[in-house]
């Protein structure tokens, strides 16, 4: 094994096109399990760390840049009001410990369908930031999971950053598991509100062999609120509204049975989780700050 | 390769390390600091926790590499650190003591390290917080309750003796 440890953005860029087999090292967080356990022995592992561009954000324009390795923790501290749905999303992963080293690019390289990024990203809309030697590509997040931990890169290509529309409305995030710590989503579910755009837009985690968005249930809610002026009056939710937006949200999954749930506790939840989270946001929409009351 | 760090204020350096091993393994089987623990080597424990430029990582998941020329606190260094006299505890490994947070002991170095730096941050913290800072470290003895008192106890002790030193001060 060799360890190459490029000190700029244009050294790993050469490097991975040199050896495509190299495999890149954020945080470590996933990366360095597979190596404990003997799950992988690369050639190469090309550490990401020292590349100072990668652990900042640019949040001046309509999207934040986030460098691909910004610790959760950060994320959390420093982008809760441009990232709510993200920011949320982090808080949940793993620990203080953990938090303090993954990141929203190792989580897009693992593209395990319980990255609990994921979610999140669907819901804001997001591209990412794909560079090689020859080029950089922006690559829409919806297109970047291509199957069960795999990605839309090449061979040859790093994460750089990953674009992030800047929140305009409320957004949620919610994830079922056993605990509240170190857990592995069971399943979760994103949503964003974007009123400028009058859309809705959500995320589905660990419910099918990617994260997915719920798109027929985004059309429906769309649909609906512009039908009922919602938009403008700020009025209530007819619980038939949100009893549908659930179904279509529990329609959109594909789940499997594994040891953390079945696939019918999978949908169901995602239909619970759906029409909590439409409560919240919709709630703070109306301008009632909090969860507490609107809780499903 | 070799690999040079800083470990509770000394350089060391390290031999024959293989790519692949995580900072933890160096820092027991090369550098001779046991102190943080090996159980899971999957970042789910914390017993292995150490400050890597000051921020507590899972020591099992740095990279050996990715350690160079960076800065390391072990629990080895909290005594030290905290300017106790020479061969006394830190005031948060002596509040574990006092509050018999300590049964078998292979948690307590992680947790020593991570309660350290939540008081740093936080000299004063909630049981919320406590308890958020501390949710990456398992202990199978205690049942965590003694583990929250020593807490607890140490940022009473840390307020106390802030406290005494504004008194002091004319
Ligand atoms: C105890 C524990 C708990 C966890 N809990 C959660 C959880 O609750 N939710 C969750 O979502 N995840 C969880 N994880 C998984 C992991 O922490 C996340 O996936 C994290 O986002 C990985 O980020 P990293 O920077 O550590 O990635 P690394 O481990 O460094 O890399 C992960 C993958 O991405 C690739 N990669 C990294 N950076 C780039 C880049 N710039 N360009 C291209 N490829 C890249 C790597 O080659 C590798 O394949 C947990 C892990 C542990 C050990
Ligand atoms: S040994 Fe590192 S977290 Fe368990
Ligand atoms: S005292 Fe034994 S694991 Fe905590």
């Amino acid at each position: 094994m060799d360890f190459l440890r490029p000190a700029s953005w244009a050294e790993a860029l050469a490097a991975k096109a040199e050896h495509p087999s190299a495999v890149p090292l954020a945080g470590g967080t996933d990366v360095m399990v597979e190596i404990n356990f003997d799950h992988r022995r690369p050639e190469y592992l090309l550490d990401l760390q020292r590349i100072g561009e990668l652990h900042t954000w640019d949040a001046d324009g309509p999207d934040v840049r986030l460098g691909a390795a910004v610790p959760y923790t950060r994320i959390i501290d420093h982008l809760a009001d441009e990232l709510p749905g993200l920011a949320l999303a982090a808080r949940t992963v793993g620990s203080p410990q953990i938090r303090n080293r993954g990141s929203v690019g190792g989580n897009l390289g693992a593209a395990s369908p319980a990255g609990d990024s994921h979610p999140a990203l669907l819901a804001a809309g997001a591209e990412v930031e794909a560079e090689s030697v020859r080029g950089t590509r922006l690559i829409p997040v919806e297109e970047f999971y291509t199957g069960v931990k795999r990605n839309a890169l090449a061979p040859d290509e790093l994460i750089r950053a990953v674009r992030i529309r800047k929140a305009t409305g409320p957004q949620q995030f919610s994830k079922v598991g056993t605990r509240n710590a170190m857990v592995i989503a069971v399943c979760a579910f994103g949503i964003a509100l974007h009123p400028g755009s009058r859309t809705v837009r959500t995320g589905i985690g660990s419910a099918a062999p990617t994260p997915v968005r719920a798109r027929a249930a985004e059309e429906f809610l769309a649909a609906a609120l512009d039908d009922g002026r919602l938009w403008d009056t700020r009025g209530p939710l007819g619980p038939a509204v949100a009893g549908e937006f659930a179904e279509l949200a529990s329609g959109a999954c594909n789940p499997i049975d594994d040891v953390r749930g079945s696939a019918a506790y999978r949908r169901r939840a995602v239909g619970v989780m759906a029409r909590r989270t439409l409560g919240w946001v919709w709630g703070a929409y109306r301008g009632n700050e909090g969860r507490g009351a609107a809780c499903a | 390769m070799r690999v040079t760090f800083t470990v509770n204020g000394r350089v060391h350096e390290a031999d024959d390390v293989w790519e692949g091993e995580s900072l933890l393994y160096v820092l027991r089987e090369r550098l001779g600091l046991p102190g943080s623990k090996n159980a899971c080597e999957q970042g789910e424990c914390g017993s292995c926790t150490v400050r890597l430029d000051d921020v507590p990582v899972c020591a099992c998941l740095v990279a050996a590499g990715q350690a160079e020329g960076r800065e390391v606190v072990t629990v080895e260094g909290l005594a030290e650190r905290s300017g106790a006299p020479g061969g006394r505890l830190s005031p948060v490994q002596q509040a574990f003591v006092d509050a018999g947070a300590v049964q078998c002991g292979f948690c307590t170095p992680g947790l020593l390290v991570a309660t350290d730096e939540l008081l740093e941050r936080h000299p004063d913290p909630s049981d919320a917080d406590i308890r958020e800072a501390l949710s990456g470290n398992l202990c199978r003895c205690t049942g965590y309750e003694k583990i929250l008192d020593a807490v607890r106890l140490a940022a009473a002790r840390g307020g106390e003796t802030a406290r005494d030193g504004e008194a002091a001060r004319p």
